[in-house]
């Protein structure tokens, strides 16, 4: 038997639109940009000049302070422009892709004989460690320290996730090899969170790892609340973490010998005709999935990644790499709502008992009603004030953090304080739900991630 | 709604920067995101859609639940009125006198506060807030009905400037704002706060419900009496010399502050407060439950005088304790934070106010002080809850290091 760990803090929004189990097709696009910006903190050195050919695994620009760490092309083929903005700030790196793939050759190194150290500067050289995640600061791992564990959580529980267990089909071998790599990077444990109570998942099968499984609502399958739980971070110690499909990246390198970066993203949300999965590469352009399968006629938000963490992406961007979710949701300027604080809007979903929602939501009127179809835009539905209500950001956050606390010593920019409060043990994701259900309307996610920003900055 | 929004968007442009009545600009703002929900949308990074509950809604549930403490203190008034002068009137001329005679102070204290907002954030070029709107809501409940309205006048305007703004506006102040208010009139103007004359209309309201007093009629609070009291009995009576006991407090056809008499009108707005969640059940138990705690103590080992003789239920229905400890000790803002920090917070409030009320004479009313005096200390209690979290962390960290 395995942990298992329950808590009933936490949210789950209930909005329309999940992807059927369904790969529609692939959808690569013919032109594909890698996006500095998209992996944070990097200070990007371009490697490549226009013209230039690639390959999938040819690095195309590296970390100024890592020089070692390389961001890889996912596709062979010619780079048609190093794109710059304002004070020469580098925006992309377009690649026009071949119609058949070619691979850079590591030359199928085994794992068996590999120590960790080697592991260690294949994936580093490979262009796989961007995938490799630490806390604190919620950044790439710094290749130079040792993690004292390593989490993945095989279950998302955010809005509409896309569901691991159907997208990891048939590829649980490349899962397993992903988790013995990693399992020479730490002198601990390398821990897989698993959903509870989710028959047949293939996920307890998974071998070399320290199982826990997890009940409640959403975050609970976010990894840095799993931490919390586990194995908490201290002032000094760091943890890494790796996405489901990111560990495949690492289990077809060390199995094929070469960087195979394809991945199932779902794309979701009320305003998609057809929700569904799609096989992909990070950097294709967002355009391809949308285009004929939204709703028309209102203005749309695209999101990267799920709509309470994600990022907002205009039409002709590009898929963000560790993004496993496209969202679309009405925009929402077009509409303007009469008295909307004083109405009743039984078509909006509220944590709070100051709407009809939780009443609707009971047995006995779902009966009378139906499912009531909730309406989303992307207004914050209200003016942004100081925090007022207490006690409303705990009830969303299932970790050991008093996050008023926390927040406040964040605004202020208390470095002291944010150590002492848990500073080191919170990601921008892990707060979302807090922005959700904030009556102040606080960019909370924003204010932790320039926190975290600012620590790492002071303290490193 | 159509014209309505086409007409804000047609005028939009005069309150705008370079506009002819830019300095009216946070009025307008006021009242079109009054009218309308922003249409302000969630930035690139962070959450994209957002639950629909914002302070507008949060401070109007407050005042719908002030409502009924409202209306049978409008009741109160006027019955208290026609009582005094020895008329017999029906219901709506009794409720009638009342709605005249509260009106004015509702108006002047909301158009001082809000005046007063407008101008702040026009300053600060801000959005303006809805903090007092509660404020202005409560000023009124919680002062005698022969406060001079000019006095009302000074006082909110010296507690929303001096215990609000200058802090940074709602949910940056240290003291409940609306009962800053009452302490100044308290500290300011003692004549008009207590004493025997000040707790019932005896003149006319807007010129309405003229008459003169009959004779052998004493205006004095039934805490008032306990508190001048000549012997150790605790005996109250009501303005002609009947005995009052419990349930003349709860039902609260009773000398006192306009809002505070009845417990059956604070009960119905406790309920609306609980169940939508917006007052802590945790702050408001733990007041109650503090003074009846210190009401026994004091009943069972207090001195031989006839406040502490006081029956420690009848220190609940009686005097503001109930409206503070509904209204006001809740206020999130200058309550605790922390959920242990609220138990603490709120016993401490309900003893303090029976330990005003017991042992001062000077204040027969002990719960407006209890809670400004804890107000202080809520930031303190919160330190060291949040310190138990800090120091956890910290031996965590020194055992992992073993």
């Amino acid at each position: 038997m395995t942990n298992v760990i329950k808590t009933t803090k936490g949210l789950d929004i209930p909005i329309d639109g999940a992807a059927q189990k369904m790969i529609e097709r692939t959808v690569i696009s013919d032109i594909v940009a890698l996006v500095p910006d998209y992996y944070h903190g990097i200070i990007p050195k371009v490697l490549v000049r226009a013209g230039d050919r690639v390959k999938a695994g040819t690095p195309v620009f590296h970390d100024k302070i890592h020089e070692n760490l390389n961001i890889v092309s996912p596709v062979s083929g010619k780079v048609l422009a190093v794109n710059r903005g304002e004070k020469r700030k580098l925006i992309n790196i377009t690649i026009e892709r071949d119609v058949v793939n070619e691979y850079e050759n590591f030359g199928h190194p085994s794992l068996e004989s590999l120590s960790g150290e080697e592991i260690k500067s294949a994936l580093l050289k490979a262009g796989i460690w961007p995938y490799i995640k630490q806390r604190p600061y919620d950044v790439i791992a710094n290749p130079n320290k040792t993690p004292k564990s390593i989490f993945i959580s095989s279950f998302d529980t955010a809005p509409l996730a896309p569901d691991y267990n159907f997208i990891l089909k048939g590829q649980f071998a490349d899962f397993q090899t992903g988790i013995d790599a990693l399992a020479k990077l730490t002198p601990g444990k390398v821990h897989l969170g698993v959903k509870a109570n989710v028959p047949s998942n293939e996920f307890l099968k998974v071998k070399n790892v320290e199982i826990t499984e997890y009940e409640g609502p959403h975050p609970i399958g976010n990894v840095g609340i799993q931490i919390n739980h586990v194995d908490p971070i201290n002032k000094g110690e760091v943890v890494w973490t790796v996405n489901v499909q990111d560990m495949l990246y690492i289990g077809r390198f060390f199995n094929k010998g070469i960087i195979d970066l394809k991945k199932i993203i779902a794309l979701t949300g009320p305003e998609v005709i057809e929700p569904k999965y799609y096989t992909t590469l990070p950097g294709t352009a967002v355009a391809p999935f949308i285009n004929g399968n939204v709703h028309k006629g209102i203005p749309l938000r695209y999101i990267l990644g799920n709509v309470i963490s994600g990022i907002k992406v205009d039409i002709n961007d590009f898929i963000d790499p560790y993004a496993s979710q496209i969202f679309v949701i009405d925009e929402g300027t077009e509409i303007h709502e009469f008295l909307g604080w004083a109405m009743p809007r039984l078509n909006k979903f509220s944590a709070t008992k100051l709407f009809f929602t939780p009443l609707l939501q009971k047995k006995f009127f779902k009966k009378i009603f139906g499912d009531i179809k909730f309406s989303y835009d992307a207004r914050i539905l209200g003016g942004r004030r100081a925090i007022i209500m207490s006690n409303e950001y705990d009830r969303v956050l299932p970790m050991d953090i008093l996050p008023e606390y926390l927040f406040k010593a964040m605004i202020t920019g208390n470095i002291d304080k944010m150590e002492a409060l848990g500073g080191y043990e919170i990601a921008p994701e892990d707060v979302a739900l807090c922005e959700f259900v904030c009556t102040s309307k606080l960019p909370l996610q924003l204010i932790v991630r320039e926190a975290l920003d600012m620590m790492k900055k002071e303290l490193e | 709604m159509n014209a309505l929004r086409n007409f804000m968007d047609k005028i939009k442009p005069y309150f705008e920067k370079g506009g002819k009545l830019e300095k009216l600009h946070s009025v307008y703002d006021g009242f079109e995101t009054f009218l309308f929900v922003p249409t302000t949308t969630a930035p690139k990074y962070g959450s994209h859609i957002h639950d629909p509950v914002d302070t507008k809604r949060t401070m109007s549930t407050v005042i719908v639940a002030l409502v009924p403490a409202l209306l049978f203190g409008m009741y109160n008034v006027g019955y208290q009125h026609y009582l005094a002068i020895g008329q017999d009137v029906n219901f709506w001329t009794e409720f009638l006198f009342g709605f005249l005679a509260v009106l004015p102070y509702i108006v002047v204290s909301y158009a001082v506060g809000l005046g007063i907002e407008f101008i702040g954030a026009q300053i600060k070029g801000e959005e303006i807030q809805e903090g007092f709107l509660v404020t202005g809501f409560l000023i009124p409940l919680i002062i005698p009905i022969n406060t001079p309205l000019w006095m009302v006048a000074v006082a909110t305007a010296f507690a929303v400037i001096f215990a609000k703004e200058v802090f940074g506006g709602t949910g940056m102040n240290i003291f409940n704002v609306a009962l800053v208010a009452r302490a100044f009139l308290f500290f300011g103007y003692p004549t008009h706060m207590s004493g025997d004359s000040v707790w019932i209309r005896t003149g006319t309201a807007l010129g309405f419900g003229g008459g003169n007093v009959v004779d052998a009629f004493s205006g004095a609070t039934p805490l008032g009496q306990i508190a001048t009291a000549s012997t150790s009995v605790p005996h109250i009576t009501d303005t002609f010399g009947h005995s009052l006991g419990f349930w003349d407090g709860f039902v609260g056809l009773i000398p006192g502050s306009v809002g505070e008499t009845s417990i059956i009108a604070i009960m119905l707005g406790a309920f609306i407060l609980l169940i939508t969640e917006v007052a802590s059940w945790k702050t408001m138990l733990s007041v109650f439950f503090g003074g009846a705690l210190m009401g026994i103590v004091f009943n069972l080992f207090g001195p031989d005088t006839a406040a502490a003789h006081f029956p420690w239920y009848n220190h609940l229905v009686f005097g503001g304790f109930a409206f503070g400890a509904v209204f006001m000790a809740t206020d999130p803002v200058t309550s605790a934070r922390t959920e242990k920090g609220k138990w603490i917070y709120g016993l401490l409030i309900g003893c303090l106010a029976i330990i005003i009320r017991v042992l001062n004479p000077g204040y027969a009313e002990g719960m407006m002080l209890a809670i400004l005096l804890m107000n202080i200390f809520a930031p303190l209690i919160d330190f060291y809850v949040v310190d138990a979290n800090v120091k956890k962390r910290i031996s965590r960290a020194q055992k992992s290091i073993q």
